[in-house]
């Protein structure tokens, strides 16, 4: 059997996606995080002066949220069921980050924890600067600030 | 032709080297799998106090060498051979267990076939007159391979149907020469098989062109067919491996493959959640030397084909976008 034979064969026999369930779970999970992010943020524009400073005091929220629920082990649980809907809101992001930390801790606190704590985030944060100083450049272009 | 080979790539051991003792370790989860009652230990968990599982997995596979040399009070110096090989980046567990016993040290890489490449080569170095005793042994840990071929335990990632999940456990075995214990009779030695499948996190399908391969192969050499065995134990196809190797077969038109088992999909019951099943160095080693021995033991298998089969990509070939090469190595048991 010839190689391109046999990856259509395996193509042919994959075990199916469940993709609606997937799809289902991840909007209930990342609905069920998000709108306790809102609980939050309602909290937060009680007691903060201005709508930068109670976005800021939900963030610094659901990152600490995130990261106990990592530290305890229950945040991949919740990622094996809600996939996308665990991993996207900020909650996920305080995730990569904690899970990476925990995970290399044992090879040192700084060139273990300290150094490798941003590999699997790292790429968030380079496309986020990225993405934010383009969008930053085309509206500095548009609105004809140079 | 070397008086010991028949076919292409089998060789036979006219002198009947045996398993003469053995050891089998597992984790907890292995612990509360259907094939329980088959393995010697089971831990009650799987940090056994050490720092880090690399030091968990080390431990466990010197565990259970120092458990076969107490099967029947081996001593180091009666061993000519120690033969052993893990998962980890320059097989570290082993490397690290061998400096305790000053036995001459083999470490050996087959990815989770590793057990039967040292189970064949040990009975190699019988046959030709090399040893009297062999040690062969192997660890892995879910922990240790997770991180090191996948993602950090504790991250957001969702698994598909075609995950393994890493055996946690280790085996020893003592080959040589006795009265009693399962006589090895021939080992096919495969060739590395590489169909393009680069989805490492589909293993079973690019392992199962490797276990089709030596399997026929040794089929054709031994002129035996899978009704010649009581058993055809594969090692780590999982449940998708499995299909595939049964279509591969079934498309050649071999009977018997009511004769077809697999470690991987086995070692695990359908509640546990491991995806496609078990892998890992462990996880044909357990499944052999608890599982298969049991059954030549009891009396319940006559004759036993092992077919171990391994994925040797590594984190940088994966990740440079290269196809996963596989191997299977074949051994055959009497009781």
């Amino acid at each position: 059997m010839k190689p391109q034979e046999y990856q259509e064969l395996v193509k042919e026999n994959s075990p199916p996606r469940p993709l609606l369930r997937n799809t289902l779970w991840a909007f209930f999970v990342g609905g069920i995080i998000s709108a306790l992010g809102q609980v939050v943020l309602d909290v937060a524009q009680g007691a903060e002066r201005t709508k930068a400073e109670a976005a800021a005091v939900t963030l610094a929220v659901m990152i600490f949220v995130g990261t106990v629920l990592t530290a305890f082990g229950i945040y991949d649980e919740l990622a094996e069921k809600g996939g996308a809907g665990a991993a996207i809101p900020i909650t996920g992001f305080a995730n990569t980050v904690t899970a990476a930390a925990m995970e290399f801790r044992r090879e040192g606190f700084l060139l273990g924890m300290a150094a490798k704590m941003f590999v699997i985030a790292g790429p968030v944060i380079v496309f986020g600067i990225l993405s934010g100083f383009l969008v930053a450049l085309a509206k500095a272009l548009i609105l004809g600030l140079f | 032709m070397a008086s010991n080979r028949i076919g292409s790539q089998t060789v036979t051991f006219s002198k009947g080297p045996r398993i003469t003792s053995s050891y089998t370790i597992v984790g907890p989860m292995e612990g509360k799998g259907p094939y329980a009652l088959d393995f010697d230990q089971i831990l009650p968990d799987d940090v056994l106090g050490q720092k880090t599982p690399e030091k968990t997995e080390r431990l466990m596979l010197e565990m259970a060498i120092e458990k076969t040399l107490q099967q029947k009070g081996t001593k180091l110096e009666d061993l000519q051979f120690l033969i052993a090989g893990d998962l980890m980046n320059q097989i570290i567990s082993s490397t690290f267990a061998a400096r305790t016993y000053s036995a001459p040290y083999l470490g050996i890489y087959g990815a989770c076939s590793t057990f039967a490449q040292a189970l064949g080569l040990g009975a190699v170095l019988l046959q030709g007159d090399f040893a009297e005793q062999v040690l062969i042994g192997t660890a892995s840990h879910y922990q240790t391979a997770e991180r090191q071929f996948r993602y950090p335990i504790e991250l957001n990632v969702q698994h598909i149907a075609s995950n393994h999940h890493t055996v946690t456990g280790a085996a020893a075995a003592i080959l040589g020469f006795a009265d009693q214990g399962p006589r090895i009779t021939h080992a096919t030695f495969g060739h590395v098989v590489d169909m393009g499948i680069k989805d490492a996190l589909d293993m079973g399908s690019a392992m199962a062109p490797a276990a089709f391969a030596t399997l026929t192969q040794h089929l054709k050499d031994t002129d035996r067919s899978l009704e010649d065995y009581d058993i055809v134990l594969t090692g780590d196809l999982g449940k998708q491996g499995r299909k595939m190797l049964r279509l591969l077969l079934t498309k050649e038109d071999y009977a018997g493959l009511d004769r077809l088992q697999d470690g991987g999909s086995q070692i695990y019951g359908d509640g546990q959640k491991t995806g496609a099943g078990g892998s890992g160095t462990a996880c044909i080693a357990v499944m052999t030397l608890g599982y298969g021995l049991n059954l030549l033991k009891s009396a319940k298998a006559q004759r036993i084909l092992v077919v171990a089969t391994g994925a040797l990509q590594s984190t940088v070939s994966v990740s440079q976008g290269e196809s996963i090469p596989c191997i299977a190595h074949a051994i055959a048991l009497e009781a």
